[in-house]
């Protein structure tokens, strides 16, 4: 018998009443995903700052899972994006978010690392590092408190609840023919080469006139 | 000697007694800092920062920043009048004359005395165009201090300093090519958000 997703609520609602509790492998390994992301020890700027005061005492990141942050790309599979990112630092942070084992995630947090931002007009400012890499969840902000940081990461953890393990709508990790590695820029005579990666970079178009 | 007697032009006497042929000019700074600087000359700086290290009356034995200064290319009006013969008749005639006057480089080093606590004198050194004369010599062998600084007005002014041990961009990496403190650069505008004109496909 073929049920559709609301009967299958329903159903699960019902007998959690009477004790008995179902769930999907897909709910159970998105959970579990969920509440064990392992960002990496990684900061830029002032945000960082922000982040570090997000993961100590009073703020306490650990409640949602995430407090083993790890010195190794290798181990981790959140960057928090969290600072300006120089021109010259950017083929560095795409190097390491390419280390990192699927699935993996981005926060890009505040200003700098959405935009550029107060630096923007810097001859050696990124302006976001989405152009680079695809970015999950974006905090404005200069610099975000640590309750947009939180706020971010439920956000994060919403979307990796939602994900689907098939179908056509799963994530780019379950899709063997798309990338894992993204290119690395390079350093060039005026800037970087190239500009963006126009596969992850999607702007909204500025109209003039 | 505190820093309120010691002036620019008691510098400049005590230089031009101790370096044979240094030539040393005042620049006025007309703001309430009133913080004159001298401008030393190319051929003469290295022996001169030496005496202005070692000197025991100025011991300026600390060099704490150097900076780089971009002049433009600039143009001076002068209203000047003039008698000239307007139709037969000698007028008085007000003219205008313009002098241009070419842009330059310049190193600017702010220097303390650690022993006799009293300072800044500024010394300032200058290119002789924005273009292809940009040498001045280096002062890293003096102070040790100036060594990053150096390499830093190098990478953004692009003053290059003869006489440094080790002349290399510090800030951009070794690829690039501009100078991008300099007045006129423009930076690249293609990693600007794409701009449409207005009608055009809409996302």
């Amino acid at each position: 018998m073929e049920l559709d997703q609301q009967s299958v609520q329903d159903l699960k609602a019902e007998l959690s009443k009477h004790g008995v509790f179902t769930t999907t492998f897909e709910e159970l390994y998105n959970w579990g995903r969920k509440n064990s992301v392992w960002p990496l020890t990684f900061g830029l700027a002032c945000c960082a700052i922000e982040m570090i005061a997000t993961t100590m005492a009073r703020y306490d990141l650990a409640r949602f899972g995430a407090e083993v942050f790890r010195a190794s790309p290798r181990q981790a599979d959140l960057i928090i994006v969290s600072g300006t990112v120089t021109k010259k630092m950017a083929p560095q942070v795409v190097r390491l978010y390419n280390q990192m084992p699927e699935p993996k995630y981005v926060i890009a947090m505040g200003a700098c690392a959405i935009s550029g931002g107060p630096f923007r007009d810097g001859y050696n400012v990124l302006k976001g590092i989405d152009r680079y890499i695809p970015v999950d969840v974006h905090i404005p902000g200069c610099p975000p408190r640590p309750e947009a940081l939180i706020d971010a990461f439920m956000t994060l953890q919403k979307k990796i609840s939602e994900q689907q393990l098939t179908g056509a709508g799963r994530p780019r990790h379950l899709h063997a023919e798309l990338p894992s590695e993204f290119p690395v820029p390079e350093y060039a005579e005026h800037g970087l080469e190239p500009t963006e990666n126009a596969e992850v970079w999607n702007p909204l178009k500025v109209i003039q006139g | 000697m505190s820093a309120q007697t010691i002036s620019v032009e008691q510098v400049k006497a005590l230089l031009e007694a101790a370096v044979s042929g240094c030539r040393v000019e005042i620049m006025q700074n007309g703001s309430p800092s009133a913080q004159h600087s001298l401008v030393l000359d190319n051929e003469h700086a290295v022996e001169a920062a030496r005496f202005l290290r070692e000197d025991p009356e100025l011991r300026l034995d600390f060099c704490s920043n150097v900076t780089g200064v971009d002049w433009l290319d600039a143009e001076l009006s002068e209203k000047m009048k003039t008698k000239k013969l307007v139709d037969g008749v000698e007028t008085e005639v007000e003219e205008i004359k313009k002098t241009r006057i070419p842009g330059y480089l310049e190193a600017v080093y702010h220097l303390f005395s650690m022993k006799k606590k009293h300072g800044p004198v500024v010394v300032r050194l200058r290119t002789s165009n924005r273009t292809d004369q940009t040498r001045v010599p280096s002062l890293t062998p003096v102070w040790r201090s100036a060594e990053f600084q150096e390499r830093e007005a190098f990478d953004l002014y692009g003053i290059v300093f003869e006489g440094h041990p080790d002349l290399r961009r510090i800030l951009m990496w070794d690829e690039f090519a501009d100078y991008p403190m300099r007045k006129d650069y423009v930076p690249p505008a293609d990693d600007d958000e794409p701009v449409h004109a207005a009608g055009e496909g809409t996302q």
